[in-house]
């Protein structure tokens, strides 16, 4: 893909995000009805899961790219790996600390020691080491290996963090597509959200990828730089 | 309970992390792009002095 028609395709994303950020704002503040058992709380859920659901993307892409990595020995998918690494991870941050403000009034406690939140909170330590890590190798093709490997492990955490809900008794409120647990007037606030959530990973990842590309060329010019010495 | 101050902290603390980040992104991306610029100019007078020798 060209330059030109990357730039483009950047610009239409951020174009589609401008008016999609407020239509999620609006249809989960506004849209959305009142929930009777926790009132007007009950919103923060929008945001949350969709941050979660594009949290869990952005790892399932680091997965990826580290198998392709690992297959092909090509710089782009450690670059792109990377990226959605600290995307993930920017994601589960969000998640972290929405959910704890919601769990505040709702179960009067900020954190709990259940499965999915030690879980979430495992996940986030584990890609947060991985960025970590990366900074302490300095070959670059040793330090992409080492991340690939250490990205394909970490993920293992990933469906444990999906599936906590389903295998163990829990505090968090368990899946309320497949149970039923939210009611169809509430569903067009939510799809529209995890939609813009999902649109927005897209945006940042490709801006991100943009970054460490830009920094693997800066690599090179200073190794030309200095074997011209 | 009033529930409000939760609300408006949990999205004000989305658009605070989204904002740092992107923040981050583009103070990044300017500084390589001035790293590029700056390594670019070496290697190009480097090339120049060579030329003339």
């Amino acid at each position: 893909m060209s330059r030109k028609i990357r730039s483009r395709f950047d610009t239409v994303l951020a174009i589609i995000l401008i008016p999609g950020m407020a239509l999620a704002l609006y249809m989960a503040l506004i849209q959305a009805p009142r929930e009777s058992t926790m009132g007007d709380l009950q919103r923060i859920f929008y945001f949350h899961v969709a941050a979660a659901i594009a949290g869990m993307t952005a790892f399932a892409i680091n997965f990826i790219c580290s198998i392709a990595y690992i297959a092909r020995r090509n710089r782009r998918w450690d670059s792109l790996a990377l990226s959605a690494a600290e995307l993930g991870v920017v994601y589960l941050m969000i998640v972290l600390i929405t959910g704890p403000i919601w769990a505040k009034p709702a179960w009067f406690v900020w954190w709990t020691w259940s499965p999915r939140l030690t879980l979430s909170l495992v996940l986030c330590l584990l890609y947060i080491s991985y960025l970590l890590i990366r900074n302490y190798i300095e070959d670059p093709e040793k330090r992409a290996l080492v991340s690939a490997a250490f990205g394909i492990i970490a993920f293992a955490d990933t469906p444990l963090v999906w599936f906590s809900i389903r295998w163990w008794r829990d505090h968090h409120p368990g899946p309320m597509l497949e149970t039923g647990g939210l009611a169809p007037s509430m569903r067009p606030a939510f799809y529209v959200c995890v939609a813009v959530f999902q649109v927005l990973m897209v945006f940042l990842l490709r801006r991100r990828y943009c970054l460490e590309t830009m920094r693997g060329d800066m690599e090179l010019l200073e190794r030309q730089s200095d074997a011209s010495r | 309970m009033n529930t409000m101050p939760y609300l408006f902290s949990a999205y004000l603390a989305i658009w605070i992390i989204l904002a740092i980040y992107l923040y981050s992104l583009w103070s990044r991306e300017k500084t390589l792009r001035e790293e590029v610029e700056r390594l670019k100019e070496r290697l190009e007078s480097r090339q120049a002095s060579a030329d003339h020798r």
